[in-house]
């Protein structure tokens, strides 16, 4: 089950939170077809914010065909998305790299932009 | 089966000897129901005396206010109001406050919705009211109102004297309510900021008139926060606000027809939308009607 993190001064909107949090749950594959996302009722009692709001994300997951509304029993994922679950072989090689970039005294943001510019050369126009 | 939660034309409430002060005078707003309504505006704008009408606790003085297509009296079991001092008996326990809840509205009391916001809030049922804290306070309060499964819930002030933490788990237990029940919530307050993300309607109270009303998304997009160069011009749109520091321009505008000219235009938060209107008392007042929402 997932758990949404509201940020209501990151300027996105709050729908696209709980979207752009329920991808990278698939992408991590904490969330997995057939997994029941979490109701509206429950999104809100956590996070206080407007029912609609959750419904508004809900469907546009389901636009892009990533889950699909049941009625009376809840949303369920369809599909995951992409293939690096969170004990993928390719996280470790990931996290290996990370260390070693550490070690060569890279910062933070030197890593980040390293790893922007060698994903900006190889997903060029793969925008989703 | 209404799609209107309240509905109010030339709403007029005077006070005080041969009614001299006016509290409101001619408040008109339709709030289809199923909203989630934030009513805002300064202390002494008129908004407990709005929700106190649409209560039926009050008459008004002029005009109407109709609350699930009838007068707020002969629907007063479908409606539930918390007034802003909470009143409650300070010598019963929680438990039986909630025995009153029930015994006062047969037929329609739900005790396992009562108990369940009772016991989110830790609190114990034989504890007596008076020695509860203010938000524990608030808690039973909301249990008593939501218990009684209203279709219409009106909250003067819920969340002031709250904690941080209190304040979320009751916005959360109010939008839980909404969520599975449909129930339309109206709620003031003066601290905005507690209101984003929660509210997705809003009237805007100010001199006793309502100045803002409609769905919060199209009342934001119908404004554009600009800055721009002092001597910039922006006719013909509809400018809200201006403030100039030096050579730079910053103004609240409703725009008509596209920008012209150096200006750097952004979508205002609540926040800004309503601060403006309250420092530009005489910006006109907006009205934007809800669209007849599809069924979810």
């Amino acid at each position: 089950m997932v758990e949404y993190r509201i940020d209501r001064r990151s300027g996105v909107a709050t729908y696209l939170q709980i979207v752009q949090q329920t991808k990278q749950a698939l992408r991590l594959g904490l969330l997995r077809p057939g997994d029941k996302l979490p109701t509206a009722r429950e999104v809100v009692a956590a996070t206080a914010i407007n029912p609609n709001t959750v419904l508004k994300a809900y469907r546009e997951l389901e636009r892009e065909g990533l889950v699909e509304a049941r009625r009376g029993l809840g949303t369920f994922v369809r599909r995951a998305l992409g293939a690096a679950p969170a004990d993928s072989p390719l996280r470790a090689e990931l996290e290996q790299w990370a260390e070693r970039a550490r070690a060569a005294g890279l910062e933070r943001d030197d890593v980040a932009a390293l790893f922007t510019s060698v994903l900006d050369k190889h997903f060029k126009g793969d925008q989703e | 089966m209404t799609d209107t939660a309240i509905e109010a034309a030339g709403l007029a409430k005077a006070f005080g000897r041969r009614g001299r002060r006016r509290a409101l005078d001619g408040c008109a707003f339709r709030l289809p129901a199923g909203r989630v309504c934030a009513v805002v505006g300064p202390n002494g704008a008129g908004k407990s005396t709005l929700l106190a009408l649409a209560a039926g606790l009050l008459a008004p003085t002029e005009g109407t206010v109709r609350v699930l297509g009838a007068h707020p009296a002969e629907v007063r079991e479908r409606l539930a109001y918390v007034a802003q001092d909470k009143p409650l008996h300070p010598q019963l326990t929680v438990a039986a406050t909630l025995r009153l809840g029930a015994e006062l509205n047969p037929g329609r009391w739900d005790p396992a919705v009562a108990a369940r916001i009772v016991a989110e809030g830790d609190l114990d049922p034989r504890t007596r009211i008076r020695s509860l804290s203010g938000g524990q306070r608030t808690r039973v309060a909301l249990a008593l109102a939501l218990g009684k499964r209203p279709e219409v819930l009106l909250l003067d002030e819920p969340m002031a004297d709250l904690d941080p933490l209190a304040r979320h788990q009751l916005m959360g237990t109010l939008m839980a309510d909404a969520a599975e029940h449909g129930t339309t919530i109206v709620m003031s307050s003066h601290v905005v900021a507690e209101l984003e993300g929660s509210c997705d309607f809003l009237l805007l109270v100010g001199g006793g008139r309502v100045r803002l009303s409609g769905p919060l998304d199209d009342l934001l997009a119908a404004h554009t926060l600009v800055t721009g160069p002092a001597d910039g011009d922006l006719t013909p749109h509809t400018v809200v606000e201006t403030r100039s520091t030096g050579r730079q321009l910053t103004a609240l505008i409703r725009p008509r027809g596209p920008l012209a000219g150096a200006w750097q235009s952004a979508e205002p938060s609540l926040e800004e939308l309503v601060l403006a209107h309250l420092r530009a008392p005489e910006a006109p007042a907006l009205h934007l009607n809800a669209p007849v929402e599809a069924a979810v």
